[in-house]
């Protein structure tokens, strides 16, 4: 147990100092993943062998004195819409049940050249569809600090695993704050890169312009370590950015000194717990403390970003869904007498209700006449909410708020009202619209005893500031030490 | 604005889904609600405002016009629901 409570970069300098060996921390590993993952629920499914022969390589070259690469042995957890050669990739849905991809993402190629180890792929809402993880067609992820509460979502089984001890780090996928929103009411730290910092090639989509694979981890340093592997240019995705990649470990101590933090009125209004407020507030304290300077800021379009999002995003699913068509892959229905029947029945059938919903609202705002009343208007009040962002960051380095306005909700509290949890990402969504990065930290626990995440919001490509300014408050804090009874 | 039984079956024949009369009615109240908490997007004036379909301001990328490896035909094959030869296999096209 022990062993797992460490963070990656702790147990990556023991592993090359050969204090321990890679294929004893995988046993370790999977020893406590079958004690407590049937209570977690984390994984659809492990990679267990393949993990051990990878163990075994690490070790080799270790004990050879042969280079290994930034991750060496540390277990990683994928989230299941992020294509693995091999090994099968369902998008927690039906549809995709056998579907095992020829091909490799480009992220999962380059966790594999720096020796990383893939452990296993974990549970999402159906297509990152959701804000709860309950939304699986196979398992409902639970909270480690409370079984009865769910993990956030739509990346809740890799926050889960990692909240857990039972993954070092993960890689989670955003389209509306489906890392900074799990990692919040898990307790650990997740990130969402700039649109265009990491490659989305091998990330099955959902919206494509708002689309982001990024790092899970149990702190900041390691959060930055795993940036740094997994961002940069890729030719097999267009919109990736041709931005080299700093060591986003490098400057991390630099502080807050000096820096200017924005607090958004309209991030503090009506509908935000108490307790999530007070910890936020404290946030805030530390950071003055440290020498930055708060000053208010406001977002005057924030109000619109959960409307504009679920047509955005839903509008550009309506079309990256329809090539699930039983034709060339994934689930088939059988029996059926033309190719029409096939393709209503094979996506009736391998579909649940959620993304269901989701593909009708976004055909009906993209359909004639509808059109300009829906996605049009939508694309325009994005471009509002955007502008906002532009203006506030020539006066302020960050903006510090809420990632959630609530700590974690039971399980089927909101599964029955659609809208009351899409509202869950009211702090998370504008930037997704936006593209500018966001980070969620641990910053406290409700009365409860449910974490409690504080959100850093910088400009475009601003990710080294961003790390830097959560590190801030980190290394003055606690809360990412605390761990769930299990 | 709210729709009726008549627009989800429109709706559910462009996304291909075939709805039974349970799911009509649930999606008919779902969706209702959902687009009438979205016609607040009407309030700001966006007279002037230009449409964002996109974050980042980009311009074409092109790559060589050279031939590269791909992913074999046999590893695409071996994931579909139905193949001969060459092809993928469907139920019959025309009536």
């Amino acid at each position: 147990m022990k062993l797992l409570s460490f963070t990656a970069l702790q147990i990556r300098r023991k592993i090359l100092a050969r204090e321990i060996r890679t294929s004893d921390l995988i046993k370790e590993l999977y020893e406590r993943i079958n004690k407590v993952d049937p209570d977690v629920q984390s994984f659809l499914a492990l990679n267990e062998k393949a993990a051990f022969d990878a163990a075994k390589e690490i070790d080799q070259k270790i004990a050879n004195s042969v280079k290994v690469g930034l991750l060496a042995g540390i277990p990683i957890a994928i989230k299941d819409n992020i294509c693995t050669e091999g090994i099968a990739t369902t998008c927690a849905s039906k549809i995709l049940r056998n579907f095992i991809p020829p091909y490799d993402a480009f992220v999962i190629k380059r966790l594999k050249e720096e020796d990383a180890i893939i452990i296993g792929k974990t549970n999402l809402d159906e297509f990152a569809m959701g804000s709860s993880t309950e939304n699986s067609s196979y398992k409902i992820t639970r909270n480690p600090y409370n079984l009865n509460c769910v993990p956030g979502g739509s990346s809740g089984g890799s926050t889960a695993a990692v909240a857990a001890d039972i993954a070092f780090m993960a890689l989670g996928s955003e389209t509306g704050g489906s890392i900074r929103q799990p990692a919040a009411l898990c307790g650990v730290v997740g990130l969402k890169p700039t649109y265009g910092r990491v490659s989305r090639y091998g990330l099955i989509a959902f919206g494509s312009s708002l689309d982001q694979i990024g790092p899970v981890a149990k702190d900041v340093c390691d959060t930055a370590l795993l940036l740094s592997v997994i961002a940069g240019k890729d030719k097999h995705d267009s919109t990736c950015a041709d931005i080299g990649v700093p060591d986003y470990l490098k400057g991390i101590d630099g502080g807050v000194k000096g820096f200017r933090v924005g607090v958004p009125v309209e991030y503090f209004g009506k509908g935000l717990d108490d307790d999530v407020r007070t910890a936020v507030d404290k946030a805030l304290k530390i950071y003055e403390k440290l020498g930055a300077k708060i000053v208010e800021v406001s977002l005057p379009h924030t109000e619109y970003a959960v409307a504009v999002y679920y047509i955005v995003a839903n509008a550009e699913a309506s079309s990256n869904l329809a090539r699930f068509d039983g034709v060339r892959y994934g689930f088939r229905s059988n029996d059926v007498k033309g190719i029409d029947e096939m393709y209503c029945r094979s996506r009736s059938e391998g579909f649940g209700n959620e993304v269901k919903r989701r593909i009708m609202l976004g055909n009906y705002a993209l359909s004639s006449g509808y059109y300009d009343a829906y996605y049009l208007k939508a694309s325009k009040v994005r471009n509002l909410i955007k502008k906002d962002f532009d203006e506030v960051f020539k006066k302020i380095d960050c903006i510090i708020c809420p990632t959630s306005p609530v700590p974690a909700f039971e399980i089927g509290e909101r599964v029955n009202n659609p809208l009351e949890m899409y509202l869950s990402d009211i702090y998370t969504i504008p930037a997704n619209l936006s593209g500018i990065p966001g980070i969620s930290i641990p910053c406290g626990f409700s009365k409860k005893g449910l974490p409690i995440g504080l959100q850093i919001l910088t400009n475009c490509f601003e990710e080294a500031k961003m790390l830097q300014i959560a590190y801030a408050f980190e290394r003055e804090t606690d809360f990412h030490l605390a761990k769930p009874k299990l | 604005m709210s729709i009726n039984i008549k627009d989800i079956e429109y709706i559910a024949s462009l996304s291909k889904f075939k709805l039974n009369d349970d799911e009509k009615m649930v999606f008919v109240g779902q969706l209702s609600e959902v687009l009438s908490y979205i016609e607040k997007l009407n309030k700001p004036d966006t007279e002037n405002v230009m449409p964002l379909v996109h974050p980042l301001s980009m311009t074409n990328v092109f790559r060589d016009d050279k031939q590269e490896e791909s992913i074999s035909r046999e590893n695409v094959q071996f994931i579909a629901p139905a193949v001969m030869g060459a092809f993928f296999k469907v139920p019959k096209v025309i009536e």
